[in-house]
């Protein structure tokens, strides 16, 4: 096991460097370079450009930048913002807890209701609520999320009442946990449409695959309840597609978060990105590439451990 | 499936008596043939110029008014004329940023595949690194740095999704290039190039086929979603996304405005999804979502 775990940590290296050549890259073959903010207004002079040319190190050769701004990536030091001057990587990490939270209650969500779909689906092929289901996950899955999350605001927030329309407080009601729960449900519906319809088209078709093999018979024959063979003896086979899915969707996860907040103003990374991409922020914009990539990186590797762990098959191949 | 007793059918009437069974995709089909035609003919089908101003005639409900059949936006211009010319706008780039991501996939997919070895290798992992970025997050960045004009728009969808097609390819690639014809073809003295072009890439025709209709839908998905963020498709042209960033201001009052737009795009998506689904189910069995 941990020769598997080392392998698979081996692997994911050329994978980091991968992202952040990729990510230094797209920010300095862009039209303007990082500092198009400043070259493209007016009122600032050449002599300042070069000033701060200076100051953020953007007067040395490429390969030079990238070598810094990788080692300061692995060592903590992500930079510091063109406005203000903070840290960036502080800047970041004050927004994860906000998008965890949407994302981990979205999830929660999804697999709980597309699991139960997927299975029972799976249970009752080809039945009156199989059919229902999985048309439904395909319409689903063709919304507009950000339109989907606009006509929530105008039924649930303008004309029922019934919820707020954004934002994670009240004005002054800074920790109040049902406060926070209110408004955390738009976002999570949003959020959670797409992926419930994923988590049920794939778990229906995890279950089917399993559900006509050899043990599965023979577990019948020998008298196991129906209840007992589904959790027992489908499930633990039919998890590994499942968790393998859990990393797999992880950057589409970001990227309906992104959507999300920024529909509801959920002030999350994906907020943050949008602001960002609006003042040209660069160093901000680079590092949030960077820390979802090594998120979703994380993600993979803890997916496949998972998966060699309740299969030994895996490891020892 | 069940075993209906039918006469021996041709491949394509086989692929066609699959097809038709599978009545959502007739619809959804029906939904992307009159999208198409209606794009094509919007100049003829517009009732208004749909950049014409008339503050005179702002917010005209829908239906009231045969002159303005889906009424008047904030600005008095023609609901109705502003779909039809925007749907022209949200096709072209998705069916131009279907075709980038299509050949760029298939070009890498076949390359890798064909060749293998360290070429593979290398093309495999360069395509794991561009999935561990949110595509959104990559859109938006390269949007936000290049002008927008609708070619700019298109080429940076096509380029940020192009990955799972190539592994598609790559895969049936590995696939095909065992099978008996491609060592007879290598036998006749075929070159490699067209040994990959002309007797790998028609075979590998169906799973493309399918990968490209459904990528159509997530490139209009895509392309209202940052137009409506504003980088988009730019205002005075009108596209789906961005009826819905001036609607949004008028939300409470005037939800129509926020509605049609919204209706277009998801039918679009829902019409090309559906169709895909069909056309992998007719083309490829073995592809279903449904073992």
């Amino acid at each position: 096991m941990i020769g598997f775990i080392a392998k698979r940590l081996l692997q994911a290296v050329p994978l980091l460097i991968g992202v952040s050549l990729i990510g230094f890259g797209l920010m300095h073959l862009a039209p303007g370079g990082p500092l198009a903010i400043y070259t493209l207004n007016p009122t600032i002079q050449v002599q300042d450009i070069e000033r701060i040319k200076v100051i953020f190190g953007l007067d040395q050769p490429l390969h030079i930048q990238y070598v810094k701004w990788a080692t300061g990536i692995f060592s903590g030091n992500w930079g510091y913002t063109f406005f203000g001057g903070r840290p960036v990587l502080d800047v970041i990490l004050e927004r994860v807890p906000a998008t965890l939270l949407l994302m981990g209650s979205a999830l929660s969500v999804a697999i709980v209701l597309g699991l139960s779909v997927g299975v029972l689906g799976a249970v009752k092929r080809y039945s009156v609520f199989d059919v229902l289901a999985t048309t439904g996950a395909l319409f689903a899955l063709s919304f507009p999320t950000f339109w989907f999350g606009l006509m929530a605001i105008f039924v649930f927030a303008i004309e029922l009442r019934w919820l707020p329309s954004g934002g994670m407080w009240e004005l002054g009601e800074e920790g109040n946990l049902l406060s926070l729960l209110r408004h955390l449900v738009l976002p999570t519906m949003v959020l959670a449409l797409v992926i419930t319809a994923t988590w049920s088209r794939y778990s229906r078709s995890a279950f089917l695959e399993v559900m006509h093999q050899d043990f599965m018979r023979t577990a019948r024959a020998k008298g196991v309840p129906p209840g007992a063979r589904l959790l027992r003896h489908a499930f633990p086979n039919a998890a590994k597609p499942l968790i393998a899915l859990l990393g797999v969707e992880l950057p589409f996860l970001f990227s309906g978060a992104l959507v999300a907040e920024t529909i509801f103003g959920w002030p999350g990374m994906g907020r943050l990105f949008v602001d960002a991409l609006s003042m040209k922020e660069y160093p901000v914009l680079m590092g949030m590439m960077m820390f979802t990539a090594i998120f979703v990186i994380i993600g993979n590797l803890l997916a496949d451990i998972a998966i060699a762990l309740i299969d030994p098959r895996v490891r020892l191949s | 499936m069940s075993a209906a007793a039918a006469p021996p059918q041709s491949q394509s009437g086989r692929i066609w008596s699959r097809f038709r069974r599978h009545r959502l995709a007739l619809a959804g089909g029906f939904v992307v043939a009159l999208l198409l035609a209606s794009a094509l003919f919007a100049p003829l089908l517009a009732p208004q110029d749909p950049t014409l101003l008339d503050t005179a005639l702002r917010f005209r409900p829908p239906f009231a008014d045969w002159h303005f059949p889906l009424g008047t936006d904030e600005l008095g211009r023609d609901t109705l004329s502003r779909l039809l010319w925007g749907g022209r706008v949200s096709l072209t780039v998705g069916l131009v940023a279907m075709i980038t991501t299509v050949m760029t996939g298939a070009l890498i997919g076949i390359t890798a595949g064909f060749i293998g070895g360290f070429v593979d290798t290398l093309l495999m992992r360069f395509v794991d690194t561009m999935l561990c970025f949110p595509q959104v997050f990559l859109l938006l960045v390269v949007a936000a740095f290049v002008p927008p004009t609708l070619l700019s728009i298109s080429l940076i969808i096509g380029l940020t999704s192009w990955m799972e097609v190539s592994r598609i390819v790559r895969a049936e690639i590995l696939n095909l290039k065992e099978q008996d014809f491609v060592a007879a073809a290598r036998a006749l003295g075929a070159s490699r190039t067209r040994i990959m072009f002309r007797e790998l890439l028609p075979n590998a025709a169906a799973p493309i086929l399918v990968a490209a209709t459904l990528k159509v839908a997530s490139a209009v998905l895509m392309e209202s979603y940052i137009s409506y963020l504003g980088y988009g498709v730019q205002p005075p042209l009108a596209s789906w996304g961005n009826m819905l960033t001036n609607a949004q201001g008028y939300f409470d009052t005037v939800p129509w405005l926020a509605i049609l737009p919204g209706v277009a795009i998801t039918l679009t998506v829902m019409g090309f999804n559906f169709l895909g689904d069909g056309l992998r189910d007719a083309l490829d069995p073995r592809l279903r979502m449904d073992p």
